[in-house]
Protein backbone atom coordinates (compact mmCIF):
# COMPACT_ATOMS: atom_id res chain seq x y z
CA UNK A 1 0.00 0.00 0.00
CA UNK A 2 2.47 2.59 0.63
CA UNK A 3 5.11 1.47 -2.17
CA UNK A 4 2.01 2.58 -4.53
CA UNK A 5 1.49 5.96 -6.30
CA UNK A 6 -2.23 5.58 -6.15
CA UNK A 7 -2.78 5.65 -2.21
CA UNK A 8 -0.74 8.87 -2.16
CA UNK A 9 -2.99 10.65 -4.58
CA UNK A 10 -5.91 8.99 -3.05
CA UNK A 11 -4.90 10.54 0.60
CA UNK A 12 -3.59 14.01 -1.06
CA UNK A 13 -7.45 14.23 -2.71
CA UNK A 14 -8.96 13.75 0.33
CA UNK A 15 -7.19 16.09 2.20
CA UNK A 16 -7.71 19.05 -0.50
CA UNK A 17 -11.52 18.02 -0.40
CA UNK A 18 -11.73 18.48 3.08
CA UNK A 19 -9.52 22.05 2.96
CA UNK A 20 -12.02 23.05 0.21
CA UNK A 21 -15.13 21.99 2.50
CA UNK A 22 -13.34 24.25 5.59
CA UNK A 23 -12.75 27.24 3.13
CA UNK A 24 -15.85 27.54 1.45
CA UNK A 25 -17.86 26.74 5.19
CA UNK A 26 -16.05 28.13 7.87
CA UNK A 27 -16.90 31.57 8.98
CA UNK A 28 -13.86 32.96 10.94
CA UNK A 29 -11.38 33.90 8.37
CA UNK A 30 -8.23 32.70 10.32
CA UNK A 31 -9.82 29.05 9.85
CA UNK A 32 -10.32 30.07 6.17
CA UNK A 33 -6.47 30.70 5.79
CA UNK A 34 -5.63 27.28 7.27
CA UNK A 35 -8.29 25.50 5.25
CA UNK A 36 -5.75 27.11 2.55
CA UNK A 37 -2.76 25.58 4.14
CA UNK A 38 -4.51 22.18 4.23
CA UNK A 39 -5.28 22.48 0.12
CA UNK A 40 -1.11 23.62 -0.51
CA UNK A 41 -0.35 20.70 1.85
CA UNK A 42 -2.50 18.25 -0.21
CA UNK A 43 -0.79 20.06 -3.42
CA UNK A 44 2.37 19.35 -1.89
CA UNK A 45 1.71 15.92 -1.47
CA UNK A 46 1.04 15.57 -4.75
CA UNK A 47 3.72 16.80 -6.09
CA UNK A 48 6.18 15.10 -3.67
CA UNK A 49 4.16 11.20 -4.68
CA UNK A 50 4.65 11.89 -8.34
CA UNK A 51 8.31 12.86 -7.81
CA UNK A 52 8.98 9.83 -5.78
CA UNK A 53 7.89 7.70 -7.95
CA UNK A 54 8.58 8.59 -11.35
CA UNK A 55 11.87 8.20 -12.33
CA UNK A 56 12.19 11.52 -14.43
CA UNK A 57 10.36 14.07 -11.81
CA UNK A 58 12.96 12.96 -9.28
CA UNK A 59 14.79 16.10 -7.86
CA UNK A 60 12.84 18.69 -9.88
CA UNK A 61 9.30 18.23 -7.71
CA UNK A 62 11.27 18.28 -4.21
CA UNK A 63 12.44 21.64 -6.11
CA UNK A 64 8.95 22.44 -6.91
CA UNK A 65 7.50 21.44 -3.76
CA UNK A 66 10.15 23.48 -1.95
CA UNK A 67 9.17 26.83 -4.08
CA UNK A 68 5.42 26.07 -3.01
CA UNK A 69 6.26 25.98 0.48
CA UNK A 70 7.90 29.28 -0.20
CA UNK A 71 5.09 30.99 -1.39
CA UNK A 72 2.78 29.05 0.99
CA UNK A 73 4.42 30.79 3.87
CA UNK A 74 4.20 34.52 1.57
CA UNK A 75 0.89 34.00 1.50
CA UNK A 76 0.04 33.34 4.76
CA UNK A 77 1.71 36.53 6.19
CA UNK A 78 0.38 38.69 3.74
CA UNK A 79 -3.08 36.61 4.37
CA UNK A 80 -2.84 37.16 7.80
CA UNK A 81 -2.09 40.79 8.21
CA UNK A 82 -5.43 41.70 5.88
CA UNK A 83 -7.46 39.53 8.47
CA UNK A 84 -5.77 41.79 11.32
CA UNK A 85 -5.77 44.78 9.47
CA UNK A 86 -10.29 44.14 8.70
CA UNK A 87 -10.75 43.00 12.33
CA UNK A 88 -9.41 46.21 13.29
CA UNK A 89 -11.60 47.96 11.59
CA UNK A 90 -14.48 45.54 11.94
CA UNK A 91 -13.96 44.47 15.25
CA UNK A 92 -14.70 40.55 14.54
CA UNK A 93 -12.91 37.59 12.19
CA UNK A 94 -15.99 36.65 11.17
CA UNK A 95 -16.18 36.55 6.91
CA UNK A 96 -20.26 36.71 6.65
CA UNK A 97 -19.93 40.30 9.09
CA UNK A 98 -17.91 41.73 6.32
CA UNK A 99 -20.42 42.61 4.02
CA UNK A 100 -20.36 46.52 4.61
CA UNK A 101 -16.82 46.37 2.06
CA UNK A 102 -20.15 45.33 -0.72
CA UNK A 103 -20.72 49.01 -1.13
CA UNK B 1 20.07 -6.50 15.60
CA UNK B 2 17.98 -5.16 12.30
CA UNK B 3 14.51 -5.20 12.29
CA UNK B 4 13.05 -7.16 9.24
CA UNK B 5 10.73 -5.42 6.32
CA UNK B 6 7.39 -6.89 7.92
CA UNK B 7 6.23 -7.00 11.21
CA UNK B 8 7.35 -10.42 12.93
CA UNK B 9 5.06 -13.70 12.58
CA UNK B 10 2.93 -11.53 9.76
CA UNK B 11 3.32 -10.64 6.53
CA UNK B 12 2.48 -6.99 6.61
CA UNK B 13 4.98 -4.93 6.04
CA UNK B 14 6.15 -1.78 8.29
CA UNK B 15 6.00 0.39 5.77
CA UNK B 16 2.64 -0.25 5.39
CA UNK B 17 1.58 0.12 8.82
CA UNK B 18 3.17 3.81 9.09
CA UNK B 19 1.08 5.19 6.33
CA UNK B 20 -1.51 3.97 7.43
CA UNK B 21 -1.19 5.19 10.78
CA UNK B 22 0.16 8.39 9.43
CA UNK B 23 -2.80 8.87 6.90
CA UNK B 24 -5.20 8.16 9.24
CA UNK B 25 -3.52 10.80 11.62
CA UNK B 26 -3.23 13.28 8.41
CA UNK B 27 -7.04 12.86 7.90
CA UNK B 28 -8.35 12.76 11.15
CA UNK B 29 -6.44 16.08 12.56
CA UNK B 30 -7.51 17.74 9.18
CA UNK B 31 -11.37 17.51 9.69
CA UNK B 32 -10.91 18.16 13.27
CA UNK B 33 -9.39 21.51 11.83
CA UNK B 34 -12.45 22.26 9.62
CA UNK B 35 -14.91 21.61 12.30
CA UNK B 36 -13.69 21.98 16.10
CA UNK B 37 -15.91 25.18 17.35
CA UNK B 38 -12.77 26.62 19.22
CA UNK B 39 -10.25 27.82 16.55
CA UNK B 40 -7.55 27.55 19.10
CA UNK B 41 -8.18 23.83 19.26
CA UNK B 42 -8.23 24.00 15.28
CA UNK B 43 -4.64 25.59 15.41
CA UNK B 44 -3.56 22.47 17.25
CA UNK B 45 -4.66 20.23 14.88
CA UNK B 46 -2.93 22.21 12.13
CA UNK B 47 0.37 21.41 13.79
CA UNK B 48 -0.78 17.51 14.24
CA UNK B 49 -1.49 17.50 10.65
CA UNK B 50 1.56 19.11 9.22
CA UNK B 51 3.44 16.32 11.61
CA UNK B 52 1.68 13.90 9.79
CA UNK B 53 2.67 15.13 6.46
CA UNK B 54 6.26 15.63 7.40
CA UNK B 55 6.13 11.59 8.26
CA UNK B 56 4.83 11.29 4.94
CA UNK B 57 7.67 13.44 3.16
CA UNK B 58 10.51 10.76 5.15
CA UNK B 59 8.06 7.56 3.90
CA UNK B 60 8.26 9.38 0.17
CA UNK B 61 12.17 8.95 0.82
CA UNK B 62 12.67 12.73 1.07
CA UNK B 63 14.02 13.88 3.99
CA UNK B 64 15.12 17.33 3.29
CA UNK B 65 11.26 18.09 2.11
CA UNK B 66 9.98 16.89 5.53
CA UNK B 67 12.62 18.87 7.72
CA UNK B 68 11.45 22.20 5.54
CA UNK B 69 7.74 21.21 6.68
CA UNK B 70 8.28 20.69 10.17
CA UNK B 71 11.03 24.06 10.16
CA UNK B 72 8.15 25.96 7.96
CA UNK B 73 4.90 25.14 8.36
CA UNK B 74 5.28 23.89 12.82
CA UNK B 75 7.32 26.26 13.29
CA UNK B 76 6.75 29.76 11.22
CA UNK B 77 3.18 29.40 9.58
CA UNK B 78 1.67 27.56 12.98
CA UNK B 79 3.09 30.05 15.14
CA UNK B 80 2.12 33.01 13.10
CA UNK B 81 -2.03 31.81 12.98
CA UNK B 82 -1.72 31.07 16.56
CA UNK B 83 -0.62 34.41 17.10
CA UNK B 84 -3.04 36.13 14.60
CA UNK B 85 -5.70 33.66 16.28
CA UNK B 86 -4.57 35.19 19.92
CA UNK B 87 -4.94 38.92 18.56
CA UNK B 88 -8.50 38.60 16.78
CA UNK B 89 -10.03 36.51 19.58
CA UNK B 90 -13.16 38.16 20.84
CA UNK B 91 -14.79 37.73 24.47
CA UNK B 92 -17.71 39.40 24.29
CA UNK B 93 -18.88 37.74 21.15
CA UNK B 94 -18.02 34.08 20.56
CA UNK B 95 -19.29 32.78 17.67
CA UNK B 96 -22.08 30.73 18.14
CA UNK B 97 -22.12 29.58 14.65
CA UNK B 98 -19.06 28.02 13.39
CA UNK B 99 -20.44 27.23 9.71
CA UNK B 100 -21.74 29.67 7.36
CA UNK B 101 -25.57 28.86 5.90
CA UNK B 102 -23.44 27.54 2.72
CA UNK B 103 -21.64 24.69 4.45
CA UNK B 104 -24.73 22.44 3.93
CA UNK B 105 -23.93 23.06 -0.12
CA UNK B 106 -20.44 23.06 0.81
CA UNK B 107 -20.24 18.97 2.05
CA UNK B 108 -21.73 17.46 -1.21
CA UNK B 109 -19.43 19.94 -3.03
CA UNK B 110 -16.01 18.41 -1.24
CA UNK B 111 -17.50 14.97 -1.36
CA UNK B 112 -17.66 15.27 -4.77
CA UNK B 113 -13.91 16.58 -5.26
CA UNK B 114 -13.07 13.70 -2.88
CA UNK B 115 -15.14 11.03 -5.09
CA UNK B 116 -13.84 12.40 -8.59
CA UNK B 117 -10.01 12.47 -7.44
CA UNK B 118 -10.22 8.99 -6.44
CA UNK B 119 -12.23 7.79 -9.66
CA UNK B 120 -9.61 9.61 -11.61
CA UNK B 121 -6.59 7.85 -9.74
CA UNK B 122 -7.75 4.67 -9.94
CA UNK B 123 -9.01 4.56 -13.60
CA UNK B 124 -5.59 5.88 -14.19
CA UNK B 125 -2.32 4.41 -15.55
CA UNK B 126 0.14 6.70 -14.30
CA UNK B 127 3.45 6.31 -15.80
CA UNK B 128 5.14 5.11 -12.61
CA UNK B 129 7.23 2.37 -11.67
CA UNK B 130 7.00 0.08 -8.67
CA UNK B 131 9.12 1.34 -6.14
CA UNK B 132 10.04 4.49 -4.44
CA UNK B 133 12.72 6.50 -5.19
CA UNK B 134 15.31 8.20 -2.52
CA UNK B 135 15.48 11.71 -3.38
CA UNK B 136 19.15 13.13 -2.01
CA UNK B 137 19.67 16.76 -0.85
CA UNK B 138 22.49 16.99 -3.11
CA UNK B 139 20.24 15.95 -6.37
CA UNK B 140 17.86 18.84 -4.88
CA UNK B 141 20.59 21.53 -3.98
CA UNK B 142 22.20 21.31 -7.65
CA UNK B 143 19.10 21.60 -9.28
CA UNK B 144 17.98 24.31 -7.09
CA UNK B 145 20.94 26.23 -8.12
CA UNK B 146 21.67 25.06 -11.44
CA UNK B 147 18.17 24.49 -13.56
CA UNK B 148 15.92 26.77 -11.37
CA UNK B 149 17.97 29.61 -9.95
CA UNK B 150 15.71 32.24 -11.63
CA UNK B 151 12.70 31.03 -9.81
CA UNK B 152 14.78 30.47 -6.66
CA UNK B 153 16.02 34.13 -6.71
CA UNK B 154 11.91 35.21 -7.58
CA UNK B 155 10.75 33.34 -4.24
CA UNK B 156 13.20 35.53 -1.94
CA UNK B 157 12.33 38.96 -4.15
CA UNK B 158 8.22 37.54 -3.26
CA UNK B 159 9.44 36.63 0.39
CA UNK B 160 10.54 39.99 1.24
CA UNK B 161 8.02 41.80 -0.71
CA UNK B 162 5.62 39.73 1.36
CA UNK B 163 7.13 40.57 4.91
CA UNK B 164 6.87 44.25 3.97
CA UNK B 165 3.41 44.40 2.43
CA UNK B 166 2.39 42.35 5.75
CA UNK B 167 4.51 45.10 8.03
CA UNK B 168 2.56 47.82 6.06
CA UNK B 169 -0.90 46.12 5.97
CA UNK B 170 -0.68 45.36 9.60
CA UNK B 171 0.94 48.46 11.06
CA UNK B 172 -1.46 50.66 12.98
CA UNK B 173 -1.38 53.76 11.92
CA UNK B 174 -0.53 56.00 14.82
CA UNK B 175 -2.66 58.93 13.70
CA UNK B 176 -4.94 56.51 13.60
CA UNK B 177 -4.64 55.35 17.42
CA UNK B 178 -6.66 57.95 18.90
CA UNK B 179 -9.55 56.87 16.66
CA UNK B 180 -8.99 53.24 17.94
CA UNK B 181 -10.15 54.34 21.55
CA UNK B 182 -13.85 54.92 20.74
CA UNK B 183 -16.22 52.30 21.08
CA UNK B 184 -16.86 49.67 17.95
CA UNK B 185 -19.59 51.05 16.42
CA UNK B 186 -21.69 51.26 13.35
CA UNK B 187 -20.81 55.46 13.60
CA UNK B 188 -16.83 53.95 12.12
CA UNK B 189 -18.48 52.14 9.43
CA UNK B 190 -19.83 55.06 7.96
CA UNK B 191 -16.57 55.57 5.21
CA UNK B 192 -16.00 59.36 4.35
CA UNK B 193 -15.13 59.98 0.63
CA UNK B 194 -11.76 59.08 1.16
CA UNK B 195 -12.20 55.44 1.68
CA UNK B 196 -11.77 53.58 -1.06
CA UNK B 197 -15.06 51.41 -2.53
CA UNK B 198 -12.91 48.68 -4.10
CA UNK B 199 -12.36 45.26 -2.66
CA UNK B 200 -9.02 44.99 -3.82
CA UNK B 201 -6.46 44.40 -0.47
CA UNK B 202 -4.37 46.67 -2.06
CA UNK B 203 -6.77 50.23 -1.26
CA UNK B 204 -6.28 48.66 2.75
CA UNK B 205 -4.00 50.80 4.02
CA UNK B 206 -5.32 53.79 1.82
CA UNK B 207 -8.60 53.91 3.13
CA UNK B 208 -7.17 53.73 6.62
CA UNK B 209 -5.65 57.04 6.06
CA UNK B 210 -8.51 58.84 4.44
CA UNK B 211 -10.67 57.66 7.57
CA UNK B 212 -8.55 59.35 10.43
Amino acid sequence: MSGSLDSYLILSGILFAIGAFGFLARRNAISMLMSIELMLNAVNLTIVAFGAFVEPLSGHASVIALLVVAVAAAEATVGLAIVLAIYRNRRTPLVDEYHEMQQ
Amino acid sequence: MPIGDTIPLTPVRWEDVLFLALATLLIVSALLVVSLRDIIHCGLAMIVSFAALAGIYVLLGNPLLAATQVLVYIGAISILILFAIMLTQTKNAPARLVFQTQARLAAPAAAAIAVVITGVVLTTTWPAGGERLWTSTTQISTLLFTDYVLPFETVSVLLTAAVVGAVVLARRDPRESALAELPPGPAQDETPAGGEPGGEPGGEPGGERGRS
